[in-house]
């Protein structure tokens, strides 16, 4: 890792409802690259992003993103933090009540005093960049799941932030839209100059445009690395994972008690 | 019986928890209202949203119960020849207790179900999320207009139908069963007052207005993200809200008609 880290997690635990989600996470997410986290279902990774956004506190461990210690930060300092952090939801989050031009007006309106033509040629350059020019009259009911992803990228980028979070961009998306998907974040990383964090399970697509990748299993970070490093990886659970072998060391089944006793069955069960 | 104690013990823990949540939730609205350029328009529009639109269904529901009081109270009054005084009687029920308590109970209905279900969804979708993270704050942005909102209409509206009902009541009474118009107004003027009747059922809506605001935004902004839970939180907004204005009725009454 040649760049200084951006974002940079240490020993982070995080629990919720009794259990542990993560379990002393140590990470670091270089400047200006993107940066990929990836790991089976459940496993945390969207709370990860969350850390780093500040909606969510650590039990104990650090979390500093370009210097400013995030669960620490006071709520002004926190908010003013976020207003240089683009996000894309899981769904897109885009308001329902508004069309997709005030969708991407939206930050813009709410943190700058620019004038209305300046606002409108911000927003309409944003649409272009994801090639949506033409559907700013829309509403979000109106858009494809390709579609309205593509209209929260631009939301997310139109106050030009320094780091864009993904979250599970490509989930559900046909194999079009995610060649969209993938064009479209690596163009904007290296046009823009952003660091990119992209948290997915998409193996291929993900590992296709990240510089670094990181795969998190059970709480831990179990394998970090080039997409190259990666794929070589000797761990028989990241081969897994990559290959979506059904059973490993991911066992296929649930732990469960004695089946015998679950059949209602009162001799020995082989 | 150790089993039911300490369920006892939880039931009254998680509900200390949720009244905590909730005061913090209120600190947060009331002392975080947008700056005027930002929250006026967005009040405008939530009053146009639990307001306006709630309009019909007050309107309607004052008409037919200042037109059944005007029948019922004909009935009654005309037994003991005093059918006149069917004025004061529609007008003091309505000023002082039904106007109020009956918007309030149709509001929780109308717009406090669906103030419920719309952040229910906003926060379902990750609408509530994605705001915090462009660095807009939606207790500010989202949920103190529609609180200021209902703060506002529900007085309004509670003027509305007991007006309408007077109306409804006049209908009835005058129109169609003959009492003396002269009689009807002339009653109604001697009787009500402005201080003791209209203003404290006034206060009264000004009360449950608040309350059934705050059940129901907190209902929404509290909810469990998935369809059965935004379910469960506008059945608890309803039934908490039409539980709280008949309770809190009861104890304004009691303070300010209450001469013993």
């Amino acid at each position: 890792m040649d760049s200084p880290a951006y974002i940079s997690l240490r020993e982070v635990v995080f629990s919720r409802s009794g259990r542990r989600v993560l379990d002393g996470i140590t990470l670091d997410i270089p400047r200006g690259k993107i940066t990929a986290i990836m790991g089976p279902s459940g496993t945390g990774k969207t709370t990860v992003l969350r850390l780093i956004g500040g909606q969510l506190r650590p039990d104990s461990g650090s979390i500093f993103l370009d210097g400013h210690d995030v669960p620490n930060l006071k709520r002004g300092a926190l908010y003013a933090l976020r207003e240089k952090i683009g996000m894309l939801f899981q769904s897109g989050a885009l308001f329902t009540d508004l069309s997709v031009y005030e969708n991407v007006a939206f930050p813009l309106r709410v943190h700058t005093s620019l004038p209305e033509d300046m606002i409108h040629d911000i927003v309409l350059m944003k649409l272009e960049a994801v090639g949506l020019r033409g559907a700013r009259q829309l509403m979000p009911s109106e858009l494809s799941g390709g579609m309205t992803r593509r209209v929260a990228l631009a939301r997310s980028i139109a106050l030009d932030p320094e780091l864009i979070m993904y979250d599970e961009p490509f989930a559900g998306q046909d194999p079009i839209t995610m060649g969209v998907l993938v064009k479209l974040i690596r163009d904007l990383n290296s046009s823009m100059g952003l660091t990119s964090v992209l948290v997915s399970h998409d193996v291929p697509e993900s590992l296709s445009i990240c510089h670094h990748a990181c795969i998190i299993a059970d709480g831990k970070v179990i394998g970090e690395g080039t997409p190259d490093e990666i794929r070589a990886h000797p761990s028989e659970q990241i081969q897994q994972f990559l290959r979506g072998q059904p059973d490993g060391p991911v066992p296929f089944h649930y732990p469960a008690g004695p089946a015998g006793a679950d059949y209602g069955l009162t001799g020995e069960v082989s | 019986m150790i089993d039911r104690i300490v369920a006892l013990g939880r039931v009254g823990l998680t509900t200390m928890a949720a009244l905590g949540r909730s005061g913090q939730f209120l600190a947060g609205v009331v002392f975080g209202v947008p700056r005027p350029s930002i929250g006026f328009p967005l009040l405008v529009r939530q009053l146009y949203a639990v307001g306006v639109l709630s309009l019909a269904i007050i309107i309607v529901s004052g008409l037919f119960i200042g037109m059944v009081l005007g029948l019922q109270g004909y009935t009654i009054l005309s037994d003991y020849g005093s059918e006149a005084a069917i004025g004061q009687m529609i007008a003091l029920t309505l000023v002082r207790e039904l106007g109020p308590v009956v918007t309030a109970l149709l509001f929780a209905g109308r717009a406090g179900s669906a103030l419920t279900a719309e952040i229910g969804l906003m926060k379902a979708t990750e609408q509530l999320s994605s705001m915090e993270m462009m660095g807009v704050d939606p207790l500010r942005r989202v949920i103190a207009p529609r609180l200021w909102a209902g703060f506002i209409a529900m007085p309004v509206l509670a003027i509305i139908f007991s007006a309408v009902g007077i109306w409804g009541g006049m209908l009835v009474g005058v129109d169609w069963l003959g009492v003396f118009e002269g009689s009807f107004w002339g009653n109604m003027q001697s009787s009500v007052d402005f201080v003791d009747d209209v203003l404290n059922g006034v206060i009264k809506s000004v009360v449950f207005g608040f309350v059934c605001t705050w059940i129901a935004v907190y209902q929404g902004y509290d909810c469990v993200p998935t369809s059965a839970g935004i379910s469960s939180a506008t059945t608890k907004t309803v039934v908490y809200s039409s539980l709280a204005v008949l309770a809190l009725d009861f104890v304004l009454t009691a303070v300010m008609f209450g001469d013993f």
